[in-house]
């Protein structure tokens, strides 16, 4: 181990160490960039030669809404084991989040939203391939503390003096079909959070810090016995349609085509109806 | 590019007792440091280039903004304060006095840093919710709930920025010479007294540091806030987070918000900057 001392010879005039640098960054910015180009055109060539076999294969990027989380990794798994040589990648988040991310050009190959609206947003940004199609849909439900200690048995409970309630924010669709629900029976509501997501509103129940929250069917199921749910007949005012679509820059469309042909399909509707999502 | 080659010219300042070096910038610094600098600002004249700068005006004048922004200013300095009663005697301890488990006790305190906000906040309900160990006594003996408050939001920031204080004002009281106190506490005065009158005024600067990253690091505290206590408008919606939700639904917005938060934080850090520059 000898260390060699590089000295740096400081006897050049200064103003060459100016163009030096300036002219090595420009020079090194080049290279990256001649380099990043370069991959892309590789990675062209990757997805020309996985078109020509036919066959889904690589990776899928599935873009969801929070309250698909549980159906959608069953598919996922079903999926692999079906196509060898596949992988799917989940992003589940806020509906709106994936549309805000998706037409900023995330790279993904299909998005899965909670709402119309949302779906909306990707396709009047010209990033949806063909039309969107509803493949289940979605009813609201109360969802309590197991064994329901403050006996809630209708929406008009939730207005109660005392009781803590979360709701979804407006901007999020179970937010918006909340309020079509209070609106539709005239109740003023008035929660001690307007949760980001679903998830965030489910979680202040399993935590006991709300005493209620208004959530999807499917997240009460999904929660198992953290929380009790109490169905209540103004939620049929307000159904969500989950549109599922294929987004136009998919890098890998193959295999996203056969990825949505599986949530269509019979064995797809199964576990997304036993999840408690009702058929389109 | 004069003005770069003036830069880099910088330097040659002599100092009685250092040694003289040559001027210039070595290469291998300088493009670095350069693309550093690009990396951290290119993100931010970003923003200035897609900010929706015609419709500003009409985004800023909504009463929702003054109101978020109000919270956040208010909130994090009260966070700081905090941070500063309870952070400078934590540092003082971990750096002066002698105990076992020392290094455990400095790796729990720097803990919130790694922890992921959000996962922080999960963790402040567990202690301080109506559920929580600590919380359900809280609320029991004095009916105090913290969560979905605004003294909530402040518990929130505070446990993210302490950190960041204890340990800017640790390292100063590390780099401080203990002779002086010792000197003052051989000539009578108490422990405490040398502290007051000593060691405070000769740290001053990296409290000063340490107080303005921990409030800056709180002004833009989303996850922790979020998840302890809660989304509502005027009582815990924090800038950071109707930014988030004014991204789901108009990404414009959302700009101009953080363009405000932005601009807040660069004017009231330049300000302080100077001061506690001047002081190190």
């Amino acid at each position: 181990m000898t260390t060699r001392s590089v000295s740096v010879s400081g006897s050049r005039p200064r103003v060459r160490w100016t163009y030096r640098a300036v002219g090595g960054f420009a020079l090194a910015t080049m290279a990256l960039t001649a380099c990043s180009s370069g991959d892309s055109d590789d990675s062209s060539k990757e997805s020309d030669s996985g078109s020509s076999s036919k066959k889904p294969s690589g990776t899928v990027t599935v873009f969801a809404a929070a309250s698909l989380k549980e159906s959608f990794t069953a598919l996922g798994k079903t999926f692999e084991k079906e196509h060898p040589g596949t992988k799917v990648s989940f992003n589940f988040g806020g509906s709106d989040a994936l549309a805000a991310s998706i037409t900023s050009g995330a790279p993904a190959d299909v998005f899965a939203a909670a709402s119309p609206k949302t779906m909306k947003t990707v396709t009047d940004a010209k990033d949806a391939k063909g039309t969107p199609a509803t493949f289940v849909r979605n009813q609201l439900e109360i969802a309590t503390l197991p064994g329901n200690p403050k006996k809630i048995a209708t929406l008009k409970d939730l207005t109660r003096s005392g009781l803590k309630v979360a709701l979804c924010a407006k901007e999020v669709p179970c937010g918006s079909a909340a309020q079509k629900a209070l609106d539709a029976s005239k109740l003023k509501l008035t929660p001690v959070s307007y949760e980001q997501d679903v998830k965030g509103a489910l979680t202040k129940v399993q935590l006991k810090e709300v005493d209620a929250s208004v959530v999807y069917k499917t997240d009460v199921k999904a929660a198992g016995g953290k929380v009790a749910g109490v169905e209540f007949p103004e939620s049929e005012q307000a159904i969500n349609d989950y549109p599922i679509a294929l987004l136009k820059n998919a890098p890998n469309a193959e295999a996203a085509t056969a990825f949505i042909d599986l949530v269509k399909s019979a064995q797809g509707q199964k576990v997304l109806g036993e999840a408690g999502f009702l058929k389109p | 590019m004069t003005g770069a080659a003036e830069v880099l010219d910088g330097g040659s300042r002599r100092r009685s007792g250092t040694p003289r070096f040559r001027a210039g910038v070595p290469l291998p610094l300088l493009l670095p440091a350069l693309g550093g600098l690009v990396f951290l600002v290119l993100p931010l004249v970003a923003l200035l280039v897609r900010a929706p700068w015609r419709s500003l005006p009409d985004q800023l004048t909504s009463v929702a903004v003054w109101q978020a922004l109000r919270l956040s200013l208010i909130t994090a300095t009260a966070a700081t304060a905090v941070a500063l009663v309870l952070g400078v005697p934590l540092a003082w301890l971990l750096a002066r006095a002698r105990f076992p488990g020392r290094r455990l006790v400095r790796a729990l305190v720097t803990l919130p840093l790694v922890l992921p906000p959000v996962v922080g906040g999960v963790a402040l309900l567990l202690a301080l919710g109506r559920n929580g160990i600590v919380g359900r006594w809280l609320d029991s003996a004095f009916g105090i709930t913290l969560p979905f408050t605004t003294a909530g939001v402040v518990i929130a920031e505070a446990f993210v920025a302490m950190p960041f204080l204890v340990i800017s004002v640790e390292g100063t009281l590390r780099a401080a010479d203990p002779r002086y106190e010792e000197a003052a506490t051989t000539l009578g005065a108490s422990r405490f007294t040398a502290f007051r009158r000593v060691t405070l005024p000769m740290v001053a600067p990296g409290v000063a540091a340490g107080a303005v990253l921990a409030w800056a690091r709180a002004l833009g505290e989303f996850g922790a806030t979020i998840t302890f206590a809660g989304n509502f408008p005027g009582r815990t919606q924090t800038m950071p987070l109707s930014v988030y939700l004014a991204l789901q639904s108009d990404p414009a917005a959302a700009i101009a918000l953080s363009l405000v938060l932005l601009a807040v934080s660069i004017a009231v850090l330049a300000g302080l900057r100077d001061r506690w520059m001047a002081a190190s």
